[in-house]
């Protein structure tokens, strides 16, 4: 027989275990809608979003704040049941093929072509939509004017010219250039392979898979390898700090750093595209924009879709509110980004120009992990180590062309 | 044997959290690891030993395996070596010994991700006034990208000092406790017989007296090296991922399993289960040896 007092022990053991595991936010089952945000670290954008959530009349929506980890927390949560209702992510094809999303289509209705059409892109897999686009970030190269007059050096408009133009910057305590602590071999891979016409995936083969990649590839080791490059910087190539103090004549960052840039320097700074490699290469800059997306287990998709269509579609005055007013991001319909009074002068309507003209994804959807290490592998080897560049990227093309095989047979 | 109320009161809880939250998961691993597992905990497509197969095949996953066996032969002799002399000196001294005792300790109780921020942004950060670099400056050197530069590579200074100066203590103390368990009586035997003070002591009384703390030692350093994780992350990932070198096992596996872009449970369990089995056969074998 169980005494009393055992299965009172009992029972607490369970309840400390229940308490550990379903802290998920749930504002109780068949009530509120449960939304995800990543932690933004502009300050406002929490009340912001909350005070759209509030203001949505036909059901309770609890937004859930979500700072650290943001990924892996979101992909562990939609394995189980305990995940949110509507997030915001970036678009993998995994999630696809696992069935985790709900196909979007039908929410977009005429809106469909005021959406910047490679942003959409970004949020489509297998011919269907799986996100609405929120936002739009952008990177690009920022440089230092003041520093290219004392210099003599034009605005680089090639690769070539922009390693010369690093070189002939680095004087002193200053270093031409500033594009990631680990050499730029981690943002810089894919502007490279743009500069030269080519892509990491083209209409599911591998889109470097070409002579001309290790030329554009061993570019980027003949920059590390110029002495022109500040590395191990206290912050990372996101944050502008290296620019603003000083340390660089460029910085290869994104325009969420513009408005701190400003304040730091004034006037004096200008920014520009990746540069392209030849005749047959293009300027670029790559993007990615969140996107609300709604969870494949939820109970209440229908709902959730209503809500989504609500907020990120009809209420453009919302949208406009969350790019602009807090950080510094490009809405991602056509007709917002360009009334837009912050984005019409300087540096943001430079960056309009450039998203419109020469955007590139950033991680478009079937570029998978597997994918992503193969070729920051191969790429990181010959910039760093000043490895093969044609040896190593064939090496890498080949495991992506597995993965491709196994994403689209 | 029965046991009583309270064994279990106290144990019981603690049992229960082992079997929830490590043997389960481990059972559940092992499952993961014979199946399909893109983006589900719960897969349905069996594929034998594909898994296993693939990782065996997997340059990536062979190069870290390789990579952290030469690191741990480094750095368990190194940790042990250094470990044993700072415990044969606080042992020694008369004066304020439990003071030296705590200071050496002190490091353990930091955090590895703590520990491995001030590692990379103040003592080992590239530019001119990081406290290494303003050092070299004194001598008129260039500042060195401590944690970027991969010839000559400098970052395994950077990761080694730091797990020396994180572990060194913890292991000392364990050294210091079998040291004093060593009996006074065997080394005054030792002087009256003629035995010098320094050498052939430490040869011939403590030595083998601190065989079996040496082996724990010896074990539990092995299984950290393998384990390497923290401070690796923290040098040297950034938010574009992991660089090709000096990548753990456990960080290859992290990213397989759980990298954004497609979370592959079963690849990512399938290279536990070997690590899992290559750790205890280094282990048995290591044990075998030196307890001959």
């Amino acid at each position: 027989m169980i005494s009393r007092r055992r299965l009172l022990s009992a029972g607490a053991a369970t309840m400390l275990l229940a308490a550990c595991g379903s802290n998920t936010g749930r504002g109780g089952d068949g009530q509120a809608l449960r939304q995800w945000y990543h932690a933004y670290g502009e300050p406002g954008v929490q009340q912001a979003v909350e005070r759209y959530a509030k203001a949505y009349g036909k059901v309770p929506v609890d937004v859930q704040w979500n700072p650290g980890d943001y990924d892996s927390k979101l992909a562990t949560s939609l394995l189980s049941d305990g995940g949110p209702d509507v997030f915001e992510s970036t678009l993998q094809i995994s999630s696809v093929r696992a069935g985790q999303l709900v196909p979007l289509d039908d929410v977009f209705g005429d809106a469909k072509s005021d959406f910047t059409a490679s942003i959409l892109a970004g949020h489509t897999a297998d011919g269907k939509i799986y996100g609405v686009p929120q936002a739009v970030d952008m990177q690009m190269l920022f440089y230092r004017k003041s520093f290219f007059a004392q210099a003599g050096v034009q605005p680089p408009s090639t690769v070539d010219e922009l390693i010369d133009a690093a070189r002939r910057l680095t004087t002193g305590g200053v270093k031409g250039l500033f594009a990631g602590n680990d050499g730029g071999g981690g943002v810089l891979g894919g502007p490279a392979l743009w500069s030269a016409g080519l892509d990491y995936v083209r209409d599911h083969q591998v889109g470097f898979d070409d002579p001309v990649a290790a030329q554009a590839i061993g570019k980027l080791r003949e920059l590390y390898s110029s002495g022109a490059l500040l590395l191990g910087a206290v912050k990372d190539w996101a944050e502008p700090d290296a620019f603003t103090q000083g340390l660089v004549a460029m910085q290869w960052t994104g325009l969420w750093a513009v408005p701190a840039v400003q304040k730091a320097l004034g006037d004096d700074f200008g920014v520009l595209p990746f540069p392209k490699l030849n005749a047959g290469g293009k300027t670029s800059v790559p993007v990615g924009a969140f996107g609300a997306m709604i969870n494949a287990k939820s109970k209440r998709i229908d709902e959730a879709k209503e809500f989504v269509k609500w907020l990120w579609i009809e209420r453009t005055d919302y949208q406009e509110d969350f790019n602009l007013s807090y950080g510094f991001h490009i809405p991602p319909r056509k007709s917002l980004a360009e009334k837009a009074t912050k984005l019409t002068s300087g540096a943001g309507a430079e960056a309009v120009k450039f998203v419109r003209d020469n955007a590139k994804a950033s991680n478009p959807p079937d570029w998978t992990s597997v994918m992503r290490t193969a070729f920051n592998d191969a790429v990181s080897r010959v910039v760093r180590d000043g490895a093969k560049a044609d040896d190593e990227l064939k090496a890498a093309a080949a495991k992506v062309k597995d993965e491709l095989k196994r994403l689209y047979g | 044997m029965k046991h009583s109320r309270a064994f279990w009161l106290f144990v019981g809880p603690f049992a229960v959290g082992l079997l929830v939250f490590v043997y389960v998961p481990i059972g559940w691993s092992l499952l993961l690891s014979f199946f399909d597992a893109r983006n589900t905990v719960t897969p349905t497509e069996f594929v034998g030993l594909g898994n296993y197969a693939d990782m065996l095949t997997d340059g990536p996953f062979l190069q870290s395996l390789g990579t952290f066996s030469v690191f741990a032969a480094f750095i368990v002799p190194l940790t042990f070596v250094l470990a044993l002399a700072l415990a044969l000196l606080v042992n020694q001294i008369s004066f304020m010994q439990a003071f030296f005792r705590s200071v050496f300790f002190l490091p353990t109780a930091c955090s590895y991700v703590v520990a491995s921020l001030v590692w990379k942004l103040s003592i080992f950060n590239g530019v001119r006034f990081g406290l290494a670099n303003t050092v070299l400056g004194w001598f008129g050197a260039e500042p060195v990208a401590w944690t970027v530069s991969t010839s000559p590579p400098w970052y395994w200074l950077v990761l080694v000092t730091l797990r020396l100066w994180l572990q060194l203590g913890f292991y000392m103390i364990l050294f210091i406790a079998g040291l004093q368990r060593i009996p006074q009586h065997l080394y005054e035997a030792a002087w009256i017989d003629g035995a010098s003070r320094g050498w052939q002591t430490l040869r011939y009384i403590t030595l083998p007296q601190l065989r079996t703390t040496s082996v724990a030692v010896l074990l539990l350093l092995l299984v950290a090296a393998y384990q390497a994780f923290d401070e690796f992350y923290n040098v040297l990932g950034t938010d574009r991922g992991y660089p090709p070198f000096a990548r753990p096992p456990l960080i290859y596996l992290y990213y397989t399993a759980l990298g954004s872009g497609g979370q592959d449970f079963g690849h990512g369990s399938a290279g536990a289960m070997i690590l899992t089995l290559l750790i205890a056969g280094v282990t048995l074998v290591q044990g075998k040896v030196i307890t001959r």
